[in-house]
């Protein structure tokens, strides 16, 4: 099992605005993590951050022992694997060579793969169920279809840390559930897996772990049921929700928006 | 690409024997290396240099085209939209108005590449060393309109028609009466310019998933970007410098090869190179080939046969570049 991630004291400033002010949290291998939060809270910063995407104003994003924002690109790249949000691709490549561009950390080319890169390219189209469609040009897919090659893609790293920012925003519930179960199987295998995500009840039957941020802070940090009361979506996210155990997840029904007002954050921790 | 390369030895030939005197096959490749009076003459000291010229700026023209639209990740990029063309026509321009050399003399090539050089640096300065690509366009954009207008000025402000007739015949771009110091010249920098857009390759290919994508897979993605607009300038310039405005090349060059080698930008590189090679060496043939009282200059045969291409590739891709990132 790979070592999971380290987040100390980190504060990210971009520009005049602190986006994330003093985050602490352990987040372990062999674990599914979601982030969630409302818009504006810092999820796909800390996301960006912890990926070496942008430098911390103060605190360390640990990788194992390592500094992730002390180590070269290269080392970087064949150790956590970053799928941004809305990603697409510019090109009419196919989808074999799309996922392959996840073996260019390991120095290899689409058009060279050695036989480790074969096979984790085979292994990562298996994954999201795209076998078929390695020939199609992926600019002709539905946004279903791409959405999985370019997670096959961050899939292909094969890197001990996956970060995926909304892989699921953009998709009809069955590719929801079918993203999650690849993702949460990466983590199974033995990966450091964190998702941002805005759905919370489909988040809290996947997450082993559920991390809620505001403005910026760490708000509460557990398992999902833990995180998401009903208190604290009506501290968080403004809305006044009803909050029931349902199979593995919660039923979360969104009743009404609560007036908003720049109130003080709250700092319970569980 | 390996035909590319044939056919792009077959059109150099070929551009040795065709001119107002017209020197067979055989003759024309023996002349190369061997003394046959005055074939020897036409075929080494006027006809080889624009030969080696049209290749070496055609292949430039065409590996900065390909580079530049992997970088920006749009298939209509091309060499004006960071303005080291204008600015380099601008320094030469510069040089003639100042009646300080003639259209052929080496103050040209260095004052155009001069130009580029500044633009480039004016370009970086304005955006900023990490400035975003979109940011780089604009103030590319800015810098070739300036530059252009600087040019338009110098030719309306010109009290000497002579001056004025060499500014507007040299922006029109030619390959006429070009020497081996105007190889010696301009081939350091368009062979390095080349080399430095080739090894981006891999770079380029992973920018086809976007930045964020890119720099995550260990890309340095400023990096790149400095260094394609500034190699595409610096080839750009030198490019301009000795043969005046060719357009079109560049833009054209990657579509012709994308059917043939796929749409990953490593992979359009050296043959777009290769297929700008050929365009220009077989249009400065041609320009030799039409009837006409002086030679048809080679940027306006660029142009019109580039510009339909062009059109054509927008109709043909209207729905793609309605969803292409700007």
């Amino acid at each position: 099992m790979s070592p999971g991630l380290q987040i100390q004291g980190l504060s990210v400033r971009l520009g005049r605005r602190d986006v994330l002010s003093g985050l602490g949290l352990a987040l372990p291998a062999g674990r599914l993590t979601v982030v969630a939060g409302p818009n504006g809270a810092g999820k796909t910063t800390l996301l960006r951050t912890v990926a070496g995407l942008i430098r911390p104003t103060v605190g360390a994003v640990l990788l194992g022992n390592a500094s992730v924002h002390g180590m070269t690109r290269a080392a970087r790249a064949t150790r956590i694997a970053y799928l941004p949000q809305a990603g697409g691709v510019s090109w009419p490549l196919p989808v074999r060579d799309v996922v392959a561009l996840g073996r260019l950390p390991h120095g290899e080319a689409p058009d060279a793969l050695r036989s480790e890169g074969e096979r984790a390219v085979a292994e990562a189209i298996t994954a999201v169920g795209l076998v078929g469609f390695e020939d199609r040009p992926v600019t002709e897919l539905s946004g279903g279809e791409r959405a999985r090659a370019l997670l096959a893609r961050a899939l292909a790293v094969e890197a001990p840390v996956l970060l995926a920012d909304e892989p699921v925003a953009a998709l009809d519930p069955r590719h929801q559930l079918l993203v999650l179960a690849v993702l949460r199987e990466r983590a199974r295998a033995g990966s450091t897996v964190v998702a941002v995500m805005h759905d919370l009840a489909l988040a809290s039957r996947f997450a082993d772990r559920m991390v809620l941020l505001d403005r910026g802070r760490l708000v509460a940090d557990g398992t999902p049921a833990a995180v998401l009361t009903a208190a604290r979506l009506e501290a968080v996210f403004g809305i006044e929700a009803a909050v029931a155990r349902e199979g593995e997840g919660l039923a979360i029904t969104p009743r009404r928006a609560l007036p908003m007002g720049e109130g003080p954050l709250p700092t319970s921790s569980c | 690409m390996s035909a590319l390369l044939a056919l792009i030895l077959l059109l150099g030939l070929a551009s040795l024997t065709v001119g107002p005197a017209p020197i067979p096959f055989w003759t024309a490749a023996k002349a190369l290396v061997s003394d046959e009076g005055s074939a020897s003459v036409i075929v080494r000291d006027i006809r080889l240099p624009r030969a080696l010229l049209a290749v070496l700026i055609g292949g430039t023209l065409g590996v900065t085209g390909a580079a530049l639209q992997g970088l920006l990740r749009n298939p209509l990029a091309d060499s004006t939209v960071f303005g080291a063309p204008q600015a380099a026509a601008l320094g030469a321009v510069l040089v003639l108005y100042f009646g300080l050399a003639g259209a052929l003399s080496f103050a040209l090539p260095l004052a155009a590449i001069l130009g580029a050089l500044v633009s480039i640096a004016l370009v970086v300065v304005v955006a900023g060393r990490e400035g975003s690509t979109l940011v780089l366009v604009l103030a590319g954009l800015a810098v070739g309109s300036l530059a252009g207008a600087a040019t338009s000025l110098a030719i309306s402000l010109s009290p000497n028609p002579f001056a004025v007739t060499e500014i507007v015949f040299w922006l029109l771009g030619s390959l006429e009466d070009r020497s081996m110091v105007h190889v010696w010249l301009s081939a350091p920098f368009l062979v390095a310019a080349s080399a430095a857009l080739l090894a981006t390759g891999p770079a380029l290919r992973a920018l086809s998933l976007g930045e964020e994508t890119a720099e995550s897979l260990g890309v340095n993605v400023a990096r790149t970007r400095l260094i394609v607009v500034g190699a595409s300038a610096v080839g750009a310039g030198a490019a301009v410098a000795v043969a005046g405005a060719i357009g079109f090349v560049g833009l054209v060059a990657p579509h012709l090869v994308r059917p043939l080698v796929g749409h990953d930008p490593a992979r359009t590189l050296l043959p777009a190179g290769l297929a700008g090679a050929v365009l220009l060496t077989a249009a400065d043939c041609a320009v030799r080939l039409i009837p006409s009282g002086v030679e048809v200059r080679i940027g306006v045969l660029t142009a019109v046969l580039g510009v339909p291409v062009f059109l054509w590739i927008i109709a043909r891709r209207r729905s793609a570049l309605a969803e292409a990132p700007a």
